[in-house]
């Protein structure tokens, strides 16, 4: 499913959070939004996720305005992972992966063998099976994100939104993160995130929304976004878009005057 | 929702503690002074029966019920396990209304004044708390608001307290707000126990929203949850099952907060799972109390808010260690 946003305009305690942004995420791809702290990423995310209205402009899932959909086919549609990693009793972490199918199933209603399968196969997608009996609360922030994004990999959306899945993360649990959205981009799914690392971004997005002010700076495939000029203007820095080994990679350099 | 197996076992326990109530529900009427059992055949058995035990054990069950499952749902949708159902000060707004009617002598000419007060400063305390709070907005809000209401009713309640003339009414409100089972009529049953039961319907209800609330307000939006629906299910229900509960037998504390602390281990910590578990631990636990006050006999005039008080207290001071050394280095 497309996910789309036209002209959006948001406005946060009198604040205009958003003015004006465009965005496509295409089934198939990874789309980032990047920005600098306050640029409006995550009111970007929460708007496309439906969980605050736009005061203008307009969100699309597949074709359709996101306001006309109900609840539950939203929910089961898309998944939002929101960025703090909130767990707020000490449940299991198949527990917590179960939460991931409420949109599926009625009041009442216990766990069909659907619903033990997708969950089974969140768990081994996340690789999380040797975890899945221990309380999510006592887990290190890697574990935590594993669970919580097989949560949403339970869901079954067609959808995934998520705020700096790879925020507090080490190297390499940042890399395994990524295949894993790939995997599931490549999947037919469309993957929206916002991001910090500007290298993940480089390496594994299709495509990139650079937020600057609330605005959309630029939008498009990695090289053409992060260039110098731009990346000067959103983040007031002087930095790099170099491939190494292969791999792009932005590394900055200087904080501009 | 859990594992398979889990969802058993808890299924077991919700079974086997709902088979508790029964059985501490008969044991309730076949309990008291004039002895065991369902009282003699005769004029005065049938009295004792329907005018004395019947009533304390439906009171009993239904209050134990209402106090567990709401401090469970605070519980769940504040996500803080300090939560309990007097935190949102419909209690506090109930006691100042039943405190009135005796201040104002209208409880001495009309016996039902008293609970029906309760019931109106109930919902009078509703009102404000959702004023206050708003239909949106998150649990702060919620806290906040019936926090204001319940020192705004304490004041009141001092107030009356400290204005009366008469020693007797004196002594009349503060034993009342003790809260007590003991000679309550089966007017009263009818009264207050059909609102307890639509709040604990409401109450139930959240038990999905509960889950997903785990996982923060943003990510059960997204999973489908009305968020608005959720917190008027929370305070309609709470304000008419605690409302109700509160006006016909004062305030029994502790059995909010203690119920769902003690059951939520044995559930898995799944706080809508934890609802119907803990409306049925609540009946248990404040049917037991008032079977032991009618047992040991020096007790016989220590009330049943007393007594949930006496040992709520001790099982506090243990959550305040236990999380001390949870959070310890």
């Amino acid at each position: 499913m497309k996910l789309e946003a036209n002209n959006l305009k948001v406005q946060l305690q009198r604040r205009q959070v958003l003015n004006g942004v465009d965005l496509s995420a295409a089934p198939g791809e990874l789309t980032a939004v990047l920005g600098a702290n306050g640029a409006g990423k995550t009111t970007l995310l929460r708007v496309l996720a439906g969980l605050i209205p736009a005061a203008a402009g307009e969100v699309r899932l597949d074709g359709r305005a996101l306001g006309t959909w109900a609840r539950n086919d939203l929910a089961r549609s898309l998944a939002y992972l929101p960025q703090q990693r909130t767990v707020n009793w000490a449940l299991s972490a198949r527990n917590v992966v179960a939460l991931g199918r409420l949109p599926h199933q009625a009041m009442g209603q216990r766990e069909t063998t659907t619903d033990r399968a997708a969950i089974e196969r969140a768990i081994a997608a996340m690789d999380i099976a040797p975890l899945a009996g221990r309380p999510v609360l006592a887990m290190s922030g890697g574990e935590q994100a594993r669970v919580l994004l097989a949560r949403a990999l339970a869901q079954e959306p067609h959808v995934l939104v998520a705020d700096e899945p790879a925020a507090g993360l080490d190297p390499a649990h940042q890399l395994a993160l990524f295949h894993h959205f790939a995997a599931f981009a490549a999947s037919g799914r469309t993957v929206l995130l916002a991001l910090h690392d500007l290298s993940l971004a480089a390496r594994f997005c299709h495509k990139i929304v650079l937020l600057n002010a609330g605005r959309a700076l630029a939008a498009g495939p990695p090289a053409t976004v992060l260039t110098r000029p731009h990346l000067a203007t959103a983040y007031g820095i002087r930095a790099e878009y170099r491939t190494i080994d292969g791999v792009p990679a932005v590394l900055a350099l200087d904080v501009l005057p | 929702m859990s594992s398979p197996a889990a969802t058993n076992v808890a299924g077991r326990l919700v079974a086997g503690l709902a088979g508790l109530v029964l059985f501490a529900f008969v044991l309730s009427l076949a309990l008291g002074p004039a002895g065991f059992g369902f009282g003699p055949a005769g004029e005065a058995g049938s009295l004792i029966f329907w005018e004395i035990r019947l009533p304390r054990a439906l009171l009993g069950m239904l209050v134990g019920a209402t106090l567990g499952l709401s401090g469970s749902a605070l519980q769940g949708y504040l996500r803080n396990p300090l939560a309990e159902p007097s935190l949102i000060g419909i209690s506090g707004g109930a006691a100042l209304g039943a405190v009135l009617t005796i201040h104002l002598g209208i409880a001495q000419t009309l016996a039902l004044a008293l609970p029906i007060g309760g019931l109106l400063g109930a919902a009078i305390a509703m009102l404000g708390v959702v004023a206050l709070a708003g239909i949106r907005g998150g649990p702060i809000t919620l806290i906040l608001a019936g926090l204001a209401v319940s020192a705004t009713a304490t004041a009141l309640i001092s107030l009356a307290l400290n204005l009366s003339q008469n020693p007797f009414a004196s002594i009349e409100m503060v034993y009342w707000m003790m809260g007590s089972l003991a000679d309550r009529s089966l007017t009263q049953v009818w009264l207050s126990g059909p609102l307890m039961l639509v709040g604990m319907g409401l109450l139930l209800l959240v038990g999905r929203a509960l889950d997903a609330l785990t996982l923060g307000e943003d990510a059960a939006v997204s999973l489908g949850i009305d968020a608005r629906r959720t917190r008027l299910a929370i305070v309609a229900g709470t304000a008419l099952s605690v409302g109700a509960a509160t006006a016909v037998t004062g305030i029994i504390g502790f059995v909010g907060l203690l119920v769902p602390h003690a059951l939520r281990p044995l559930i898995g910590h799944r706080p809508g799972l934890l609802l119907p578990a803990s409306l049925f631990g609540g009946a248990i636990l404040v049917l037991s109390a008032d079977i032991a006050l009618r047992l040991i006999q020096p007790w016989a005039d220590v009330r049943i808010g007393v007594l949930t008080a006496l040992f709520g207290a001790p099982f506090f001071i243990w959550l305040v260690l236990k999380t001390r050394s949870e959070l310890a280095p």
